[in-house]
């Protein structure tokens, strides 16, 4: 198989665009895919400062490592979430790129300990309010990430969303008709009231193999194991049900989400939309300030247990 | 040939010579879901691979959230 633009010999192929690259033309695919999506999405611009969330994988990292060859000024936050080995190892990978990589560009790595705060990891967390543990992880995270943009004065937060992730979500929502979640499918979020920060999804237009293969052949060091806390979830089995389908029929996940995407954009300006219904119901935590439907927001309420139940 | 597989760890012995995207069928694996990498190179579908190749087929899935 040889590349479609420069026909020497390929290192991938991309059936959903009927195309394969060699290592140069796929990396100036992959930052030409993450250029329109932040052109085309309004996410941000070279004079803005973006905070990326690092987890040690793949999609992170390789966000990280783009954004900053792309020229955008690029700090990351790292959460901690205290899952053992799991944790030591991916915290390793992020402070490797971080001094190998991203130093050289002048970025910073923030980090947040999740035991250090909470006495305790996500998996005892998520057992002492009763709540799944990867619903008790998103919790953290969203709160920390918002946290560190706020009070460093970031103005964009980056996720590595990517396709496979956004259309296994719209598929989730879809299944179980949870149509007040549709709104905030897009991949450019803005900051609907004050204490919320903007967010974005640099990578909606890439899916997870496509990105697995910039890190690899850039020798970007992620973790490969899955998250042990991960295990069986629905969002794993849709992503194994659409990569199914992909197979059989390439192009199904973009056709999927970007066919949804544009079908919103038709709908209503959704950004508006949004901003209404958020500024409607969401009001200052009275513990931390940060936004929140109820009277103390719901990451407060598990630090609260936490440190009434944990020993410190 | 030695191919390496993950979740769970383990290396299994396949017969070559053999196409990457005959090898992924044999495994029952998905294109979609994995890439293959022989010694440190990654690979296209319709690569051969011989005995004594060194493969890895990695999972690219990940995310509970």
């Amino acid at each position: 198989m040889n590349c479609t633009k420069c026909k020497t010999k390929a290192v991938i192929g991309l059936p959903r665009h009927n195309a394969a690259f060699c290592k140069g033309c796929f990396n100036g695919f992959v930052h030409d895919q993450v250029a329109r999506a932040i052109k085309s999405e309004k996410m941000f611009g070279k004079e803005d400062r973006i905070l990326v969330a690092v987890s040690g994988g793949k999609d992170s990292l390789a966000l990280w490592d783009i954004l900053l060859k792309l020229g955008y000024r690029t700090d990351a936050l790292y959460v901690n979430l205290g899952i053992g080995a799991y944790s030591e190892q991916s915290h390793a990978k992020v402070t490797k790129f971080a001094d190998a990589v991203a130093a050289s560009h002048g970025a910073t790595l923030h980090l947040h300990t999740v035991e250090q705060e909470a006495g305790a990891g996500i998996k005892e967390l998520a057992q002492l309010i009763h709540r799944p543990t990867c619903s008790t992880c998103g919790t953290i995270k969203r709160y920390q990430f918002n946290r560190v943009a706020i009070e460093q004065d970031y103005d964009v937060m980056a996720t590595g969303h990517n396709l496979d992730d956004e259309a296994a979500r719209l598929l989730g929502n879809v299944l179980h008709w949870q149509e007040e979640y549709l709104d905030k499918q897009g991949p450019s979020l803005p900051a609907s009231v004050e204490g919320f920060a903007k967010k974005v999804k640099p990578l909606y237009r890439l899916s997870e193999r496509e990105l697995a293969a910039y890190a690899v052949l850039n020798r970007i060091d992620y973790i490969v194991e899955e998250c042990p806390m991960a295990k069986g979830s629905k969002m794993l089995q849709y992503k194994e049900v659409l990569n199914r389908l992909e197979t059989e029929s390439p192009g199904t996940k973009q056709t999927f989400y970007w066919g949804f995407l544009e079908k919103q954009s038709k709908k209503q300006p959704t950004a508006t939309t949004m901003t209404e219904k958020d500024r409607a119901v969401l009001h200052p935590c009275t513990s931390c300030s940060q936004p929140t439907t109820a009277e103390v927001c719901s990451y407060c309420k598990m630090m609260l247990r936490a440190k009434t139940v944990v020993p410190r | 040939m030695q191919v390496q597989l993950s979740h769970p760890a383990r290396t299994v012995e396949v017969k070559g010579p053999k196409k990457v995207k005959e090898l992924l069928r044999e495994l029952n694996l998905v294109v979609e879901a994995h890439l293959v990498i022989k010694g440190d190179d990654l690979v296209t579908e319709d690569e051969m691979l011989y005995d004594g190749d060194q493969i890895e087929i990695r999972p690219v899935i990940s995310g509970g959230d």
